[in-house]
């Protein structure tokens, strides 16, 4: 193992603060970390059972809420397996050890005899007919996981089984496992009446005539904040739309700015974040590129929604908020609460991607639930709050130099990012960054984004520092606050178009020198990893990359590392191009240290891709004045089954090294991948995102 | 708000009757005066395909369907998938792990039943993407999830139905 004691259990050292053992003897873990719809709690599961020897139905996980699980931060960053699971794995071992020795006293042997293997005790790996979860009563849990864990190098897991099923699948098909399907007796269903912007002001609204639209009980009304409670869902979302149409808001004038244009022309000062060497040397050629990409959504299939109970003082909150201990530290901020008179628990919401509305959507069933004490309030947001309320991703434009050498070499890259802010996460700057704390008679402003720092892999100039081996490396960013539009973090953040930038670049000098990119990239690579990934990749296609290809028809090839310290991941795909782009094909290899759950890390793999096609070929949030103008999906197409390509995604394992996590690292090399194919299939280099048959054409005339 | 109506109809094969609001969108009367919540709500406009049941052999959008017009119609939601074993389409859906999220998997399983339940022999992967075209999904699982519905498929159209 190379983790050393993983950092969670600074906070949280003992052993009870990560597993609970019921009165039956039932063995629960306990992980701070969230499933977002990715699968981690199965892979957290599988490794705290592996670690004990024994079946994952032997044992149970609870994750993520304030008054039982450990604060391990905000689950983001693809870092739930490297840190939760390693603390999992310590766990766990501090309790084997614990049973081994109990175990060992009864058999009258020495605790380094015994190993575990499908819950069964082997002494010197023959049978004792002894099970080891009845010695669970040996467990003394007020120990300190540091004190006795050794947990199991690579070569002694998995003895009992190698991959699980996700457990949750089968429910989420048939089943009610979504915070949205929540019931409680007296339940009272909410739905908020945002105004269009954060900074906007409510100017009238009749309340009177709302409180006696059909079912609904109250209103809840604070400043700019208003809250339909109602008796059933639809009567809120009705009532809540009907004052939608009458309220009147005011909202600081916007004019008609472009925010790509306004972000890519930003003249502010740019803050140097890396900074190698000298990187204006002049001998050689330079080559450049600026690549763009507009605001995108979250946009989850299932809006995001919350339920909130009030008793006497203590509000509890059910949420799919990446961060449920972020989340009760931000509404304690907001209403002036204490602390210890929030819970937050975390349940299933639908798929994840980043900071969306979960902890907005929260914090208004708080508000809404303390008007009837003692009810439940679920607030389901509608898909129209789900477009206007959350957080987007970020516009953004990396402009990219690389100074050519009279070798081939590559000596110099020059990366300038500006960007919108990747991060406004609850309780960031100080402030709650609740959308609703901003309406309240005591406004909160959310502070402005201090971006994520390099340490965290950054935010705007995530894998801005391209992976390659360059000379010496400027990176500049440049933030844009100036735009009403909340933005914040989404799945890879800059990295999506930082390495598109640099993959583009590295394609277009290896076309200008005659070089095959494959060869061109490989020659700027010393770790082998990489090189691994990169060779993998280019064997795995080159049949089919020979099948000669129609009109319009191109391969195209991009390749990260995630952060710089994470995962690898090259991509290959295919593209026909007939007006509109369509990616027929593509090919990924990854290597992401363990594989905890190799499927799991494909599905992740395969997920990242085809949300980077839809991001690269369709997606643009429309926004006028200081809101979005889309209302509903019809203004904000995604990718389609139709248009879904065949995929396919193999694993370089490697039992021994960390995990890295999976679930952004094949963003930004299938969106460089894709825009390298539109390169190949039709000779011109679409640099504005998404390329669309509009953006086709604007490049053709540029 | 109009008049309360009777509606009474056939879900997953059991009669149920209830007084409702005829405007009331089907989605709702399932989740919220019937229980069953495994149909589920994604925009409520149509647009999504997450509240996809199907109502006489159709693949509709609950959402957008008013309660008044299905008196005395046979609907099935994803509840009626479950059951040991369970539904084709589910087992096959489980083998290819055709799921992240899986909120939008509900719906996807009704719209790709009623193509395989209406076809004689197993459609091609064009097709049944076709017929998912007013089914989003969000993290990407759709190459799963077509491989999931061409497994399913090889079970359930192996020739006229029964
Ligand atoms: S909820 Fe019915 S189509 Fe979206
Ligand atoms: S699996 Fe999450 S939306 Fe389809």
């Amino acid at each position: 193992m190379t983790v050393d004691v993983p950092p969670p259990f600074a906070d949280a050292p003992h052993m009870r603060d990560w597993i609970a053992i019921s009165p039956e003897g039932d063995v629960t873990f306990l992980s701070g970390r969230v499933e977002l719809g990715q699968g981690s709690s199965t892979a957290l599961l599988m490794m705290a059972a592996d670690e004990l020897g024994v079946s994952a139905d032997a044992i149970t996980l609870e994750t993520a809420r304030t008054d039982r699980t450990p604060n391990e931060g905000l689950t983001a960053g693809s870092m739930s397996i490297t840190f939760g699971g390693a603390a999992l794995r310590w766990a766990a071992s501090a309790l084997l050890v614990q049973m081994l020795d109990a175990a060992s006293e009864r058999l009258g042997c020495a605790p380094q005899e015994l190993r575990t293997e499908s819950g069964e005790i082997l002494r010197n790996d023959a049978s004792t007919g002894l099970n080891l979860l009845d010695f669970v009563s040996a467990a003394d849990l007020s120990c300190r996981v540091a004190d006795l864990a050794r947990p199991k190098d690579a070569g002694e897991r998995w003895k009992t089984f190698r991959d699980i099923p996700r457990m949750d699948l089968k429910e989420c098909m048939v089943g009610t496992p979504f915070v949205h399907d929540m019931t409680a007796p007296d339940m009272l269903h909410g739905a908020p009446v945002h105004p269009p912007s954060m900074q906007s002001a409510l100017v009238s609204l009749d309340l009177e005539a709302l409180k006696v639209r059909p079912g609904v009980v109250e209103v809840v009304h604070d400043s700019s904040f208003v809250g339909v409670v109602a008796d059933t869902p639809l009567a809120a979302a009705r009532a809540a739309e009907w004052a939608q149409k009458r309220g009147t808001w005011e909202t600081k004038p916007v004019g008609a700015v472009d925010p790509v244009k306004f972000i890519a022309s930003s003249t502010a000062d740019a803050e140097t974040i890396v900074d190698t060497g000298n990187v204006n040397r002049n001998i050689g050629q330079w080559y450049e590129t600026t690549v763009t990409r507009p605001y995108i959504f979250h946009g989850s299939i299932g809006p995001a929604a919350a339920v909130a109970l009030w008793e006497g003082d203590e509000v509890t909150v059910w949420t799919h908020s990446q961060g449920v201990f972020q989340l009760r530290r931000a509404i304690s901020k907001a209403l002036g609460l204490e602390e210890k008179k929030i819970r937050a628990i975390h349940c299933l919401g639908a798929g994840c991607y980043g900071h969306n509305g979960a902890d907005d959507v929260a914090f208004d069933a708080v508000l809404m639930a303390r008007a009837v004490p003692g009810r439940h309030v679920k607030v389901v947001w509608s898909r129209r709050d789900e477009f206007h309320a959350a957080p987007m991703g970020a516009a953004m434009a990396t402009n990219v130099r690389a100074l050519l050498g009279p070798d081939n070499n590559l000596t110099a890259f020059d990366v300038i990012v500006n960007s919108a802010p990747h991060t406004n996460r609850p309780g960031a700057g100080g402030t709650p960054n609740l959308r609703a704390a901003a309406y309240l008679a005591n406004p909160i402003q959310p502070a402005r984004s201090a971006d994520v720092p390099l340490a965290r892999g950054g935010g705007a100039n995530r894998n801005a520092v391209p992976t390659y081996k360059v000379g010496d490396v400027r990176v500049q960013r440049r933030l844009v606050h100036d735009l009403p539009y909340r933005s914040s973090s989404l799945r890879s953040l800059g990295a999506f178009n930082n390495v598109i930038a640099i993959e583009s670049l590295m394609d277009d000098i290896a076309l200008d020198i005659g070089m095959p990119p494959f060869e061109f990239r490989l020659q700027h690579i010393d770790d082998q990893r990489s090189r691994d990934v990169l060779e993998r990749i280019d064997s795995e296609t080159r049949q089919v990359r020979e099948v000669p290809l129609p009109e319009g028809a191109g391969w195209g090839l991009g390749f990260a590392r995630y952060k710089g310290t994470g995962g690898y991941c090259a991509v290959m795909v295919r593209v026909e191009v007939d007006g509109d782009v369509r990616v027929t094909d593509a090919f990924a290899v990854a290597d992401v240290g363990e594989a905890v759950s190799p499927d799991g890390v494909r599905n992740q793999v395969e997920g990242g891709m085809l949300q980077s096609i839809s991001w690269t070929l369709k997606e643009a949030v429309p926004v006028d004045g200081s809101s979005t103008t889309a209302g509903s999906w019809a203004d904000y197409p995604i990718l389609t089954f139709s248009e879904a390509p065949r995929l396919s995604v193999a694993l370089i394992e490697r039992a021994d090294a960390l995990p890295l996590g999976a679930g952004e690292i094949s963003q930004g090399p299938t969106g460089a991948a894709v825009c390298n194919a539109v390169r190949a299939a039709l000779g011109i280099r679409v640099r504005n995102l998404p390329i669309t048959r509009d953006a086709i054409i604007a490049a053709v005339n540029e | 708000m109009s008049e309360l109506q009777e509606v009474s109809c056939r879900i997953n094969g059991k009669m149920r009757a209830f007084v409702v609001d005829p405007t009331m969108p089907l989605l709702h009367v399932l989740r919220e005066v019937l229980d069953l919540k495994a149909t589920r709500f994604g925009c409520g406009e149509g647009t999504c395909g997450a509240c996809t049941v199907i109502v006489d052999g159709q693949a509709v959008m609950s959402c957008d369907l008013p309660a008044g017009q299905v008196d005395g119609r046979r609907i099935e939601t994803a509840e009626g998938l479950d059951g040991d074993p369970p539904h084709p389409l589910v087992a096959a859906f489980l083998e290819n792990q055709a799921g992240q999220c899986g909120y939008c998997l509900p719906g996807i399983l009704m719209a790709a039943r009623a193509l395989l339940e209406g076809e004689p022999t197993p459609p091609s992967r064009a097709r049944i993407a076709e017929a998912l075209d007013g089914n989003l999904c969000r993290c990407g699982t759709h190459a799963r999830i077509l491989d999931a519905i061409e497994d399913a498929a090889k079970h359930m159209n192996r020739g006229p139905l029964a």
